[in-house]
């Protein structure tokens, strides 16, 4: 009860920040639709076909997920910087409790920006089927894996460095790596391994469910690293204070 | 009863000592000061007191719990308004409360009660649904207060509560702190002697970590010779830095 208490306290700090809408579902659907209509206006067979809308859409619903990280972060780093924090280490609250109400207002948030990613997607020339559906529980340990980086950056870094990191360094990596831009197996190395989360989504969304596993296997042990990273950070920071 | 007992409590950071074998003795309902300039150890031993950091020897009771081996215990008694006011700044001033309340066990329709209860008690009925970030710094700390007392803690830690407020909202907050006297036991720390004189029960004096003197006001002033209190404390530091 303690835990959806705080994490009912977090949703409403998040949502009530004009910022979070207008980032976390504003501008992945703006870059949608510039994207594709920059797709439209190259000729046929002559563009690169990463701007089709069936390999964009799933890429931006990524893109979008690392807004999660933005918010995470902020929202630890401002309990720090106000002591609110501190507040709350008095408390009967369990770091457990902690990471999970940080945590879990994040997930519907998730599930909505891909939802509403791809009901724009079905307006540019998507089409509609079930697959959509897995490719958005396909997004979910992506979320996951976003929302612990930025559990972790806000444990450790104050409000300024948080946004520079999670708003503008990570955003950016995240857009570059994630194969919306260019196809990153041409690069190879680190950049084809941080591009799993987008195929897998893509994977999902063309109806290739045996070509989700491989990667999603990579994205489900970032998730479970970078979360057992979190919950171990904030221990021992909530011990050291 | 002894509210709090400490027994030997230090706290070191690396090489500095912070709190130096404090032996303190607070009895149930009494208001006690810490004073102290800068780096005393006030803040340090609250820190210890309320769980929010562990001594690196020695040991406290509140209420005969142990802050060592028994922080659950202690955590659901004591309650904290720090030196920042420490609010969650897009909730209002009713949710802050509703959501202090509820974390500690209270379920909705308690939660609502308390909340309405503490608002009717700090004068706070216009401005329940402001949000805390709209707030000025005297209701912000107001808030921060009642979002302590909500709980009905048995002893409550008032961490610079009046810090960087002005003249009016520092006489406010006074009368306020003066009211809970008696009905629980509280630790306030303050730079402000004027306020330690005019509201605790007794005072102590901490300097490099350690208590240099305690007693009442009047107790202190004797001690040091005079009767001005803020020459007494200038004369018991000073006296301990020789």
């Amino acid at each position: 009860m303690r835990t959806l208490t705080f994490a009912s306290r977090n949703t409403k700090e998040i949502t009530r920040d004009i910022l979070t809408l207008i980032f976390g579902i504003a501008f992945p659907i703006v870059l949608l639709l510039l994207l594709s209509a920059i797709n439209k206006g190259i000729p046929e067979g002559y563009g690169p076909d990463l701007f089709e809308i069936s390999k964009l859409a799933p890429g931006i619903t990524v893109f979008g997920l690392s807004f999660l990280t933005l918010f995470s972060s902020m929202i630890i780093a401002k309990d720090r910087t106000t002591s609110f924090v501190l507040r709350l280490f008095t408390s009967p609250l369990k770091p457990s409790e902690f990471i999970l109400g940080y945590t879990l207002p994040l997930i519907p948030m998730a599930l909505i920006q891909t939802a509403v990613c791809y009901i724009c997607a079905l307006f540019l020339g998507l089409p509609f089927s079930v697959n959509l559906l897995v490719a958005a529980i396909v997004n979910l340990p992506i979320a996951l894996v976003f929302i612990a980086l930025g559990l972790l950056f806000g444990s450790v870094f104050n409000e300024k460095a948080v946004g520079g990191i999670s708003g503008a360094l990570l955003t950016n990596l995240s857009a570059w790596f994630s194969n919306i831009w260019f196809d990153t197996s041409m690069v190879g190395g680190a950049f084809k391994t941080v591009a799993h989360a987008v195929n897998a989504a893509r994977s999902a969304v063309a109806g290739d469910f045996a070509a989700i596993f491989p990667d999603l296997w990579w994205v489900i042990g970032y998730a479970v690293v970078l979360l057992a990273a979190a919950v171990t950070v904030f221990a021992v920071k909530l011990k050291k204070n | 009863m002894e509210a709090i007992k400490t027994k030997a409590l230090t706290k070191k950071f690396k090489e500095k000592t912070a709190v130096d074998n404090l032996e303190l003795t607070v009895h149930e309902g009494e208001l006690y000061a810490l004073l102290g300039v800068n780096g005393a150890g006030k803040s340090t031993t609250i820190k210890m007191l309320s769980c929010l950091t562990q001594p690196t020897s020695g040991d406290a009771r509140l209420m005969g719990h142990s802050i060592v081996s028994d922080t659950s215990s202690v955590k659901a008694l004591i309650n904290v308004s720090p030196q920042e006011t420490a609010v969650a700044a897009k909730l209002s001033v009713r949710e802050n409360l509703e959501f202090i309340a509820r974390i500690y066990g209270s379920n909705k329709k308690e939660a609502r009660q308390k909340a309405l209860d503490m608002i009717e008690k700090f004068n706070m009925d216009e401005i329940e649904r402001s949000k805390a970030a709209t707030l000025s710094g005297g209701w912000q700390r107001r808030l921060s207060i009642a979002m302590a007392l909500i709980t009905e803690p048995e002893i409550l830690f008032l961490d610079e509560p009046t810090l960087g407020l002005d003249v009016l909202a520092r006489r406010e907050l006074w009368h306020l702190i003066e009211r809970l006297k008696g009905k629980m036991t509280i630790i306030l720390t303050t730079h402000y002697l004027e306020e330690a004189e005019s509201l605790s029960d007794r005072i102590g004096i901490m300097s490099r970590g350690v208590l240099l003197a305690e007693g009442t006001a009047a107790e202190l002033k004797a001690e040091a010779g005079t009767d001005d209190f803020e020459e007494a404390f200038i004369r018991i530091t000073e006296e301990a830095v020789k």
